[in-house]
């Protein structure tokens, strides 16, 4: 007799799915991570170290890398789905549709957090930030902020997947919500980068974590109507 | 006998259109209903309605007592398709397995390897999708449809892309679901494909059947005959 995963389970085999595909193609990271070293090399040679000091300017270089890179990878998370509407496979398996959300969402998140854990010590590399003193606190808001973009991006990404112009839109729509989270993440950064005492950053880490829970609960909900033809 | 499939008073539109008008039907199990037509008469709509892909706009589809798309209803249902709805990434084996976990097949390795020598793809079973001829392609996609065992059966166009083995499989495959005690409904433009599998003949025009009924005695000649005229 067969006995279909529940929520968690699902969510877990889709995402082990996901993470297979990427891992076998390693098309999205490449692209992700490239568009991150390559913008970092950008900002580098844009910046002027005598007018503004590396902690300024590094906190929004930071934040702007992650959030475009992390959007190609929300992008493809769809895109696999698509390409022979393998998607009506999972929407007739006796699966929630939360779970297909939950699926894509942890598969996404596990791609954000691997582009930041290369692109990080590269930003630390070329403006020769003092990372080590502050790595565990910055480490947590990234953290953190990675489970809110994947969260808004996934269930923006499967809203757009079946449009004709879904990597114009995905951004268009999406960029908005990320304001929320990038903004007391960068904030987070810049005081900790600052050297600033820990207790400075608690709010916004507090913040952090409040939309996180916010944009998990209500894209969760929201998602499966975005299934529906 | 009592359906195990059973559509009741089915619409759907898009837009102003309605893609399905109107259509009823119950299969019982064992029984297998072809469903002919012309493009666009409402076919692939009908049956993403039975698969509980798309949401009516009135009526309902359900499977034994369970409405459609609940989920304990859909865990009834296998899917093919003129798609082949695998990921050209994975092996073939990876497909179907899982297709299988996330039905929650027990033993799912080994019914894995039973779908797969079922459709005669065994042998190639750990081979990318993506490297596999769109005949193979769609033996696998046959073989992710029924690692589940479905109690229904919807096919779309399922001999898209198979050779003649390939297609003397897949028939053999449904004949054997049906003895089963499967309910199948098999949509395709082959009228000896479909009849040579079905209990019961239905065509669509507009969104609605214009014919149904059981294929016993039923000459395919005349049959093909009759179709023609009916859209010529």
């Amino acid at each position: 007799m067969s006995r279909p995963p529940g929520l968690l389970g699902a969510a877990w085999l889709i995402a082990r799915k996901d993470l297979a595909i990427e891992f076998r193609s390693r098309s999205a990271f490449l692209s992700a991570l490239v568009l991150s070293l390559l913008s970092l090399v950008i900002f580098y040679f844009a910046w002027d170290p005598t007018a503004v000091a590396a902690v300024d300017v590094a906190p929004g270089i930071l934040w702007v890398t992650f959030t475009f890179s992390g959007l190609l990878g929300l992008h493809r998370s769809f895109g696999v789905e698509a390409q022979e509407r393998a998607m009506d496979a999972l929407l007739v398996a006796p699966v929630a549709r939360e779970a297909i959300f939950l699926g894509k969402a942890l598969a996404n998140f596990a791609f954000v957090l691997g582009v930041q854990a290369v692109a990080l010590p590269a930003l630390a590399l070329f403006y020769n930030l003092p990372l080590s003193v502050v790595l565990g606190p910055l480490a947590l808001a990234m953290l953190l902020a990675a489970i809110g973009l994947t969260c808004v991006g996934t269930l923006f990404a499967g809203i757009t997947s079946n449009t004709r112009m879904a990597e114009l839109l995905l951004p268009v729509l999406a960029l908005p919500f990320f304001v929320p989270i990038v903004l007391p993440a960068a904030q987070v950064t810049a005081k900790l980068l600052a050297g600033r005492p820990l207790d400075e950053s608690l709010g916004w880490f507090r913040i952090l974590l409040a939309f996180d829970l916010v944009f998990l609960y209500a894209c969760m909900l929201t998602f499966p109507f975005t299934l529906e033809d | 006998m009592t359906p195990l499939l059973e559509a009741r008073r089915l619409v759907r539109a898009f837009g102003t259109r309605r893609a399905v008008n109107d259509v009823s039907f119950g299969i019982a199990a064992g029984e297998a209903l072809a469903l002919f037509g012309p493009n666009g008469a409402g076919k692939t709509t009908l049956l993403r309605l039975l698969a509980g892909l798309l949401k009516p706009n009135s009526g309902a589809a359900a499977i034994a007592d369970a409405t459609l798309p609940a989920p304990h209803a859909r865990a009834r249902v296998g899917l093919i398709s003129h798609r082949t709805m695998l990921y050209d990434t994975l092996t073939a084996r990876e497909n179907v397995r899982f297709a299988a976990h996330l039905h929650g097949v027990p033993e799912a390795d080994a019914s894995t390897q039973r779908a797969l020598e079922l459709l005669r793809v065994a042998d190639r079973a750990d081979v990318p999708v993506r490297a596999l001829s769109r005949g193979l392609q769609q033996r696998v996609a046959i073989a992710r449809a029924i690692v589940h065992g479905p109690d229904v059966l919807l096919a779309d166009e399922p001999y898209t892309g198979l050779d003649e083995q390939g297609a003397s499989a897949l028939t053999g495959l449904l004949l054997e679901r049906r003895r089963a005690g499967a309910a199948l409904v098999v949509v395709t433009h082959a009228l000896s494909e479909g009849l040579a599998v079905a209990s019961h003949a239905a065509v669509m025009r507009g969104g609605s059947f214009v014919r149904l009924e059981p294929t016993q005695g039923l000459d395919v000649a005349r049959y093909a005959a009759e179709y023609r005229e009916l859209f010529a």
